[in-house]
């Protein structure tokens, strides 16, 4: 129970009016760049990052945080009402959701989506609160062969179990180790690949490159696209929300099947969408009349909802715990964190209780004021499509500047996030996968740090990798993970011709 | 609340048209950056190696773990570059027609504008000339409504960033003018 004593202190350090004035203007901005067209958690988070760089690391996190529920429950209304899914993970949303929003039942399907939002971050924040420092106590332990096979295992598994075209996984990945080694050598001091630029002596950042990637190329492939709209207004009633609520135990099995799996997707890297998917077509398998999916019913809400929302926060553990992210948005998260020199990881949970324990308490807050003041104001900020993207567009370019620009304080940065926009828009087109690319630049220098050391540590020799039961097993399941697809289809024909050799006797 | 049906309209009159000629396909693009990332991985691949890719007494020199990243980016973009040359998918898909590219230079050109101004009007001057012309000239919304918003966004700007919290932003003759 000493997690539930420091959980305690948590919501203390919270609890004062400037952090939950915090957290309300976090929610807020979050739903409104949630509600925008084209952007979503990731791209919120990456805008408005600047805005939090002069508030000390807790009231800070706490507000980024905020940003990215607010950024998920904003997703789910414009998936409803106008059938625009925000987020790759909002797709399975509107296959019901707006289909009951055209038979005027708007308010209920928000309701629906809202609240399996609110249960299944729940869930994985319970999660988080009990595992996260057990995780992070054992991987004290850790050495730096360790932490190499962990990160290889993160690496392995974005190449192996990504939906992208493998080469293009394999390019954006290395593209982002490779750009996080530019500047000064850490080990050795020297200079690499810098060029003579004493631009790039600083190397590339982190949080520069992810506004470009995120902000301004989001702008263009929006700008791209038709930007009228139609759909439905809807204001959310009490007697709605209580009705729904009432029939929320009937549904048990589905949230709690969605948040299992939301759960489990999410501490694996890149699973948030996968998640979702699979909570819906669970929800519609095991359904007595999976016929009326798609039609219009209520559980083909809650299931992607629950298990969307379930991933997307599950995808902190191990960026709290261990210091790797699980998504794109983990990853700006913990990009944040550097800039005001916390180092996530298992150390964090010793060094900075104050800070994680205040995190965690947010989670919770933040969820339950964002339920609130989501069913609160739908119809505000259902019209906020009304702006015209005309006017949203300059604005965020502008943030984006600023953001860039404050980071270090240089011109060279705003070129490279302007670089960084082009770089996106075309991989985006392209099918090259940004979040592999986001999380080998945040995790570059200390994934080789992490080689070298146990490279020096064992006079170079490869078998360090190897060398205990724990780095060895989990080096091996990088391996077999990056190699995934091949065994797979190696399994898979095998069992076929035991079965036809089987078959004829 | 009975007003679940009231639709909300909203129109994109400078929408890009659906029939617009297309400028490229996706696989001239993909070989294309495929060829770039290849010069790309050769550049820091050769730099590295100058730098030391070998092992000496302490273990492994600054090169070594980026020069085999390049090895490995050089390797996949080949890869790369012979599937999309031989991909018919790709030879069939849009990468942009003549009227999105239209549009996305509509942002794109004004922003490299902006990054250059900003380096002599200072950031503030810069976003007030970049959100009233858009707005005016892409947006075509009347003049007096982007003027008013460009110039109470940049105010709000100003206040937040230079007064209540002392982030240092390029700035330029206004702002000196003002004595900020």
């Amino acid at each position: 129970m000493e997690a539930f004593g420091l959980l305690m202190h948590g919501f203390a350090v919270l609890l004062t009016w400037k952090t939950l004035v915090l957290m309300m203007v976090g929610l807020v901005l979050g739903i409104f760049v949630g509600v925008l067209p084209g952007l979503g958690g990731p791209n919120g988070v990456a805008i408005l990052l600047p805005l939090t760089f002069t508030m000390d690391p807790t009231s800070a996190i706490v507000m980024l945080s905020c940003i990215y529920w607010g950024a998920l429950f904003g997703g789910a209304i414009t998936s409803i009402l106008f059938n625009i899914p925000g987020e790759a993970w909002s797709v399975a949303t509107t296959f019901d959701g707006y289909p009951m929003a055209q038979q005027g039942r708007a308010a209920e399907a928000l309701t629906a989506a809202f609240t399996s939002s609110f249960i299944g971050s729940l869930v994985a924040v319970l999660l988080i609160t009990f595992l996260a420092p057990m995780i992070s106590s054992f991987a004290l332990k850790f050495g730096p062969p360790e932490f190499f096979a962990v990160y290889l295992l993160t690496f392995c598994s974005f190449v192996g179990l990504g939906r992208e075209a493998k080469h293009k996984t394999v390019i954006s990945m290395s593209l982002g180790l490779l750009l996080a080694g530019v500047g000064m050598d850490t080990v050795s001091g020297q200079l690499r690949m810098t060029f003579g630029s004493t631009d790039l002596l600083r190397g590339i950042n982190f949080l520069v490159a992810v506004i470009g990637l995120f902000g301004i190329s989001e702008i263009l492939l929006t700008m791209e696209e038709r930007l009228a709209l139609r759909g439905h207004a809807a204001g959310i009633s009490l007697r709605v929300v209580l009705s729904v609520w009432r029939d929320l135990p009937k549904y048990w099995v589905t949230l709690f099947r969605s948040s299992f799996i939301g759960c489990w997707l999410g501490i694996t890297p890149g699973g948030a969408i996968a998640a979702s998917f699979m909570g819906y077509n669970l929800a519609k398998r095991f359904s007595k009349e999976p016929d009326g999916f798609g039609k219009g019913r209520i559980e083909g809400v809650f299931a992607p909802e629950t298990a969307a929302h379930a991933s997307g926060t599950a995808a902190l553990l191990p960026m709290l715990a261990l210091g790797i992210p699980g998504s794109g948005t983990a990853a700006i998260l913990l990009g944040g964190l550097m800039v005001w020199g916390l180092n996530p990881g298992p150390l964090l949970f010793v060094e900075h209780k104050d800070f994680v324990w205040g995190l965690i308490a947010s989670m919770y807050l933040g969820n339950v004021v964002g339920l609130v003041l989501v069913l609160t104001t739908v119809p505000i900020f259902a019209s906020i499509l009304r702006v015209p993207f005309a006017a949203v567009a300059p604005m965020i370019v502008v943030s984006c500047a600023i953001g860039a620009y404050a980071i270090q304080n240089a011109m060279f940065d705003i070129w490279l996030m302007l670089g960084f926009g082009v770089v996106g828009y075309v991989f985006k087109k392209i099918g090259i996968p940004l979040a592999p690319f986001t999380l080998a630049l945040v995790l570059g220098n200390r994934a080789e740090d992490a080689f070298r050391l146990s490279m020096i540590g064992s006079g170079g020799n490869m078998k360090v990798f190897w060398s205990n039961g724990l780095v060895g097993s989990i080096t091996t399941l990088a391996i077999v993970l990056l190699f995934w697809p091949v065994l797979d289809k190696v399994f898979g024909s095998v069992t076929r011709l035991m079965r036809t050799a089987k078959s004829p006797a | 609340m009975s007003n679940t049906n009231i639709e909300i309209v909203v129109d994109d009159p400078t929408a890009p048209e659906i029939n617009s000629p297309v400028v490229t396909s996706v696989r001239i693009v993909d070989v294309v950056v495929s060829l770039l990332l290849l010069a790309l991985a050769l550049t820091l691949g050769w730099d590295n190696w100058r730098t030391g890719a070998a092992w000496d007494s302490t273990g492994p020199q600054a090169g070594y773990f980026p020069f085999y990243l390049s090895v490995i980016l050089g390797g996949a973009s080949l890869y790369g570059l012979v599937t999309a040359f031989l991909s018919r998918k790709e030879a069939a898909e849009t990468f942009v027609t003549r009227a999105q590219l239209r549009r996305v230079m509509a942002v794109f050109v004004p922003t490299l504008l902006f990054c250059l101004a900003m380096q002599f009007l200072g950031l503030y001057v810069a976003s007030f000339l970049l959100i009233s012309t858009f707005m005016r000239v892409v947006g075509k919304i009347s003049l007096w409504k982007s003027l008013l918003t460009a110039f109470v966004f940049t105010a709000v700007m100003f206040v937040t960033f230079d007064i209540a919290f002392d982030v240092i932003m390029p700035k330029g003759p206004l702002e000196a003018a003002l004595g900020r």
